[in-house]
């Protein structure tokens, strides 16, 4: 480790610490969107693991994130509520194994839609088994508080964090940079191309079923169109590339302002909050096509090179 | 020959009813260059991409120093010590020129890591004559020094054999020498390699032995001297009144 690199340690041990102190504010309000954004933070992050370097967009979160409640809906009266985060990791991992290995052979844009129709696919399962059960939802009731949960996501975002920290110095990081740059040179130095993507979106898949499933007692009531709303999927996909999927700590910068923001939006324009969305979208490809992070790399360079006009 | 690196059995390629490989046979003995010649669409590059795995025979044997290698997926081929660069050069855009050479020496046949395989890479940059460039961005290179890098990651993994796909194609007359100078160089460290050429000065002076292909198949075979006055071959080059 580099002195760098333990001062990053420091800082964001610190910065933890402070986020860990906001239930303690004692305001509902702000403790909620606390959950949202630890929440989004977790996703975002970790979808940006395997999509940041490899460019496949995966809309997949939902369908994992889905599974990941029903874990949690199905498990918690029997099992304690640590171990169907762990069940859920694993199914969501083993999943996204599966799907990885079904489509990662296939190029960029089928791959996006395989993933879209992913969520689709399970929650029509559920739906067609809940309908021949006579239930149309399950009641989660647990005494774990907004808080608790607040606390269990924080614990997982420090553990996507420092997934991401190894990774990105891992041969598996740089396998994966090397792919997403170029997939003929990856496997003609010798990578495993196909092997490398499957093991890397196994991050994002067990990630976001871990966050279903520590999620479900929030819902108290949940039934497939609520656990399996695509529009997570597209949340997750806007807020990472907002700040940068380049960047371990990129998403985190298009999380918050893109939860406030949306906050505001969906309290004041309740019936037009997926064309906002929409719009959003478009800004953002279009305005900020590497994210806030590319633009203050841009920034930065475009200071430093006119300090060198100066000096020159 | 307990000496021969690779050698191809009856290696045969279609697509669909295009025969575009058809029973090529040759080995290539070790620290011995070896061209591989011939008109446009012969079926040079499509041999290099069955070798390095790139694309699947239909039929025949390539072995690797006795070992079948035909099934075998390129980044298998890589490891057992095959090595290629691309016609088209082609390089990591969002990596610097050293993570480039890197990414040459972490996969492949012999596996480095961390300091280990940056100072190998930096040697090696060394080595192609881009000492002190490491830390460019590839777009900030000229064209011949994007060669370079790419065969330095291809140099990175040390490997058996080494092909090069018209490695000194496009460069200017100043650059060719250099370019001619520095396989030679390789040559002279004795390097086993197959280069695809087109450009005859260069096969003159680094090849020992030739291979010469039209329309998929082996027409001619020896030293540059022999291959470039058989008749056959001319007649493949420039079609039949001019032999």
């Amino acid at each position: 480790m580099t002195g760098t690199d333990i001062r990053n340690l420091i800082l964001s041990a610190i910065a933890l610490g402070i986020c860990a102190l906001l239930p303690l504010s004692g305001s509902g309000y702000w403790l909620s969107i606390g959950v949202t954004i630890a929440m989004f933070t977790v996703l975002a992050t970790s979808w940006a693991l395997f999509s940041g370097p490899t460019h496949y967009i995966s809309l997949a979160t939902a369908a994992f994130f889905g599974v990941g409640t029903y874990v949690t809906g199905l498990g918690f009266e029997t099992l304690p509520f640590w171990s169907l985060i762990g069940i859920a990791g694993v199914i969501g991992a083993v999943l996204a194994a599966l799907v990885g290995l079904a489509t990662l052979r296939l190029s960029g844009v089928y791959f996006v839609i395989f993933t879209l129709g992913l969520a689709e696919l399970v929650r029509q399962v559920i739906t067609w088994f809940q309908n021949k059960s006579g239930q149309k939802g399950l009641y989660v009731l647990t005494d774990i508080s907004e808080a608790g949960i607040y606390w269990m996501l924080l614990s997982l975002a420090t553990a996507v964090f420092l997934t991401g920290w190894l990774i990105g110095r891992s041969r598996l990081g740089f396998a994966l940079r090397i792919i997403g740059d170029d997939e003929t040179v990856a496997v003609h130095s010798g990578i495993n191309s196909a092997l490398s993507k499957v093991l890397l979106f196994m991050v994002p898949g067990s990630v976001a079923a871990m966050t279903g499933a520590i999620l479900a007692p929030r819902y108290v009531y949940i039934e497939p169109s609520l656990a399996f709303a695509p529009m997570l999927s597209f949340q997750v996909v806007i807020m990472a590339l907002l700040g940068g999927a380049g960047r371990l700590w990129g998403p985190l910068v298009g999380v918050i302002p893109f939860t406030l923001l949306w906050e505001s939006i969906s309290s004041n324009f309740p019936q037009q909050t997926t064309l906002l969305l929409g719009v959003a979208f478009l800004i953002i490809v279009y305005a900020l096509p590497r994210g806030f992070v590319g633009l203050l790399d841009d920034l930065r360079h475009r200071t430093r090179a006119r300090m060198a006009e100066g000096v020159a | 020959m307990s000496n021969t690196v690779l050698s191809l059995r009856g290696v045969t390629k279609r697509f669909g009813g295009l025969v575009a490989v058809n029973a090529m046979d040759f080995d290539v003995t070790e620290h011995q260059v070896m061209g591989l010649i011939g008109p446009n669409g012969s079926g040079k590059s499509t041999t290099l991409n069955l070798i390095s795995g790139a694309l699947k025979v239909s039929g025949g044997e390539i072995s690797l120093r006795g070992t079948p290698i035909t099934a075998l997926p390129a980044e298998q081929i890589n490891r057992r010590g095959i090595a290629r660069t691309f016609q088209l050069v082609r390089l990591l855009p969002s990596m610097s020129v050293l993570e480039n050479v890197v990414a040459g020496a972490v996969f492949g046949h012999k596996r480095r890591w961390g300091q280990d395989a940056r100072r190998h890479a930096e040697t090696l940059l060394a080595r192609v004559g881009l000492e002190g460039k490491g830390h460019l961005r590839v777009g900030q290179l000229t064209y011949i020094d994007t060669k370079r890098v790419e065969l330095a990651r291809v140099l990175a993994s040390d490997p058996k054999l080494l092909l090069l796909d018209e490695w000194l194609a496009g460069l200017n007359p100043s650059e060719l020498q250099i370019g001619i100078t520095l396989i030679k160089s390789l040559r002279d460290e004795g390097r086993t390699i197959i280069l695809v050429e087109h450009v005859m000065d260069a096969i003159r002076s680094l090849c020992d032995t030739c291979v010469v292909m039209a329309s998929g198949t082996k027409i001619a075979q020896g030293t540059p001297q022999q291959v470039l006055s058989d008749p056959d071959v001319i007649r493949a080059y420039l079609g039949d009144d001019d032999v």
